[in-house]
């Protein structure tokens, strides 16, 4: 498979390219809510509706951040499988 | 279920082939959910009209199984994409409810809440754990498995990786985290069949395993897919039912999730009183003597046995000859006969009890402050800024080895071979995360809830006074549930009631109020969530015998009946001996099961999404990557945790690296295995033309010139 100078080859590497962006991007807010939030957990201890903050973060804050990534990921790859020309086709 | 099973266009099926499935399916599963709750309100109705509580179990019990099985009837096939992919064409929304059922375990559905009820914040590592985990299956591996499109994922390392070694290390490791954790899945349907019905728990678990095994036997993957979701519908009904009743009890509001954060200040506002109270301290003061006590006994086990014995002799011929009345000399012979038998047996007897004691001796039964984030104080003594550093960083490992288990657990990424497309893979994480959000984010509702519950109203009720639902449970098992009247006031402290975290779930609908029938429909949940993940395992476990080791390894030139055949003689083989295993009650289960998510992410974490992301990663290294991951783990779990040092016979000192706890080894596993790869494949030459094709061809979910 040619991968250098043609348009097929150049088009694959942006693909590629633009999904490790954003698959790196929606990793890093996934560390942050896991584990960035989970280590200061003690201090950020504020009232939230009732909760301490860190508290809802934990029980329902990161889960529906985590809801966000994933759906996020498959609508925006989706998006990108038709810009680059490499979606599925519907026989 | 006729949509689901016959009738349906095959794998190269056009566009309006699907939509007519899909529409199809969604009739019969809109009838299918009515049908379930008219059921459940025609059993309230006769439970009015004095049905029994024993037939109401029954009858759920019967009428769940027949269904299951009857989906599994009519879902046989011998076909293998059938068999073992489902054909490939379950929609999205199927397959993210069909993953949720696969996912959500007896421990998800049982023992979540309960143990976010007894230690509060530190549960929720559980909790982000299990959930945050499909952030990586969704970035890192499902869209790219399903573009490989084979059917197992030793497929995947063996087509990656070349050759049969890693191949091999892949069905090992696969056997090896499925089969634990099948173990504690068919324990799991003993003991709700049991309780639900009356049986012995020996015969729960055949009774049950029949409803497993009709279903994967006959119908493999397609057959496991359509049941799935028919009991991921039983098990979110169940679950959230009783939750949002006891939220409209305590707080006028359905929406349990929603409102909680402020029965969560009420019962750190308890926490205080209770902790205050002066007949709490009484009673702790009693168990810190009663502590005192068994230590001093503990220093010589031999003689303090001896004056016990003599002792209790003593009493009771005082009795015999003060002719006392029968029932207190029988409660003195009672007491003799009840004594440890010798110096070993006085030795572990005495120091479970002492633990027990000691726990007891602690503010809240020994229960840390429910929104207290980590033990310690990073402020305090030295020693307590350890113990505050240790607790988070073990509550950190555990979310990392939860997470990157929950990504390598083979039955879990097998389900997404089975969408129709790439797009569709990456859409069914979404719906697989949020039908697992759905009950997920309601636990630690139901655990504040729940604690609300017992700090506001059961203690401080007089003995004479307390539910019956209490009493009930008691009678099942008092390691299950357990009242005494320690400082005998007649009135029940906290540090009097001992209850154990599997029975928060079930004996909920009792806590609240609420009629039997409710009861039944959460044992039906929590044995849905158990015969679900069961089935996928024992699926996961016979096709990497049957397709990965039988077909591509020992007989390539097998027919496809003859391997969807020797799958289904290999499904009962494993599923029979993972019953008389689980009959056996083996002591740590919860261990093992945590233990299996450590494996798996050590094993298959790093093999699997280097293999994607880096075309240099090689064989050998990923044999090497693997080997040692899971060798590591393996090694530090059996040096650390009690129950396989007694088993291997480990005698050496502990030694804990960095404090982690031996749940969490497999930590050390995925940093290794990454290291391992990535060294090994820059030092060996890189993999060929064929390889770096076959990366092209996961990476992009079309490509025109192939």
């Amino acid at each position: 498979m040619p991968h250098g100078d043609n348009a097929q080859g150049q088009s694959r590497r942006r693909y590629w390219r633009s999904n490790l962006r954003l698959t790196a991007g929606l990793l890093s807010i996934w560390f942050v809510a896991t584990f960035v939030v989970s280590y200061h957990a003690r201090d950020l201890n504020f009232s939230f509706f009732g909760w301490p903050f860190s508290f809802w973060m934990g029980a329902q804050g990161s889960l529906a951040i985590y809801c966000f990534i994933v759906w996020f990921y498959g609508w925006y790859m989706g998006r990108l499988d038709i810009l680059h020309g490499f979606e599925e086709r519907e026989e | 279920m006729s949509g689901a099973s016959e009738g349906s266009p095959g794998p190269a099926e056009s566009l309006s082939a699907r939509r007519a499935f899909r529409r199809n399916l969604d009739k019969v599963y809109g009838w299918y959910t009515a049908g379930f709750l008219v059921f459940v309100l025609a059993l309230a109705v006769f439970e009015q009209m004095g049905l029994s509580r024993r037939w109401i179990g029954i009858i759920f019990l019967l009428a769940t199984l027949l269904l299951y099985a009857g989906i599994g009837i009519m879902s046989r096939t011998t076909d293998a994409v059938e068999y073992y992919v489902a054909g490939r064409r379950v929609p999205a929304v199927y397959n993210g409810m069909a993953t949720g059922a696969d996912w959500m375990s007896a421990a998800s559905f049982i023992s979540l809440a309960g143990t976010l009820y007894l230690t509060g914040y530190s549960g929720l590592a559980f909790i982000m754990g299990w959930t945050g985990g499909y952030c990586l299956v969704a970035l890192f591996l499902a869209p790219y498995l399903r573009k490989f499109g084979q059917f197992t994922i030793p497929d995947f390392l063996g087509a990656r990786y070349g050759g049969n070694v890693p191949r091999f290390l892949g069905i090992l490791a696969a056997i090896l985290c499925s089969f634990i954790y099948v173990v504690a899945q068919i324990y799991g349907v003993g003991l709700i069949t049991s309780r639900l019905t009356g049986v012995a728990f020996e015969l729960g678990i055949f009774l049950g395993l029949g409803g497993i095994l009709v279903c994967s036997f006959l119908g493999g993957m397609r057959a496991v897919t359509w049941t799935q979701v028919t009991q991921y519908i039983v098990l979110i009904t169940a679950y959230l039912l009783p939750v949002i009743w006891l939220s409209v009890k305590q707080t006028g509001v359905p929406v349990p999730q929603a409102i909680y954060g402020f029965q969560l200040e009420k019962v750190t506002a308890l926490e205080k009183r209770l902790t205050a109270d002066p007949g709490e301290a009484e009673v702790r003061e009693i168990f810190r003597k009663r502590s005192a006590e068994l230590a001093e006994k503990l220093k010589d086990p031999r003689a303090a046995l001896r004056s016990d014995k003599a002792d209790a002799m003593k009493k009771s011929a005082e009795l015999k000859a003060a002719h006392a009345p029968d029932s207190d000399i029988v409660a003195a012979e009672k007491a003799l006969y009840g004594l440890p038998k010798d110096e070993a047996a006085a030795l572990k007897t005495w120091t479970a009890a002492r633990a027990v004691a000691d726990a007891k001796a602690k503010p809240l039964n020994g229960m840390p402050l429910h929104g207290q984030q980590f033990s310690g104080d990073p402020k305090g003594t030295p020693a307590e800024q350890l113990e505050f550093e240790v607790s988070r960083r073990n509550f950190l490992a555990l979310i990392f080895c939860l997470m990157l288990g929950t990504a390598a657990l083979p039955h879990i990424l097998m389900r997404y071979y089975t969408t129709p497309s790439v797009k569709e893979a990456r859409e069914s994480v979404s719906w697989s995360l949020f039908f697992i959000f759905l009950l997920y984010f309601t636990a630690p509702a139901l655990a504040v809830l729940v604690k609300y519950e017992v700090f506001q109203v059961l203690v401080g009720t007089p003995f004479d006074q307390l539910p019956q639902w209490m009493l009930a449970w008691s009678k099942v098992d008092p390691n299950l549930l357990a009242v005494v009247d320690v400082n005998h006031d007649n009135i029940l402290q906290l540090n009097e009631l001992t209850i154990d975290g599997d029975i928060i779930v079930l004996a909920t609908p009792e806590i609240g109020g609420l009629p039997y029938v409710v009861s039944g429909l959460v044992a039906a949940g929590g044995l849905a969530a158990a015969l679900s993940t069961a089935d996928g395992l024992l699926l996961t476990i016979a096709s990497a015998l049957s397709h990965d080791l039988y077909y591509k390894m020992i007989d390539p030139n097998a027919s496809t009946a003859r391997r969807v055949t020797i799958s289904k003689m290999l499904l009962l083989i494993v599923a029979l001996s993972a019953a008389y295993l689980a009959a056996q009650k083996p002591a740590d289960i919860l261990f093992l099961v945590s233990a299996a998510f450590s494996f798996a992410a050590a094993a298959f974490f790093p093999a699997l999404t280097l293999g994607i992301f880096w075309k240099r990663a090689t064989g050998l290294a990923a044999s090497l990557g693997m080997v040692f991951g899971l060798g590591i783990t393996f090694f530090y779990m059996m040096t650390t945790q009690p129950w396989l040092r007694h088993i291997f016979g480990v005698t050496s000192p502990v030694v804990l690296w960095w404090d982690i706890q031996p749940i969490s080894a497999g930590v050390f596993g995925v940093v290794l295995g990454f290291i391992v790869i990535v060294v090994v494949s820059l030092l060996t030459p890189a993999p060929g033309k064929a390889v770096e094709d076959l990366v092209d061809f996961v990476r992009y979910p079309r490509l025109d010139d192939q």
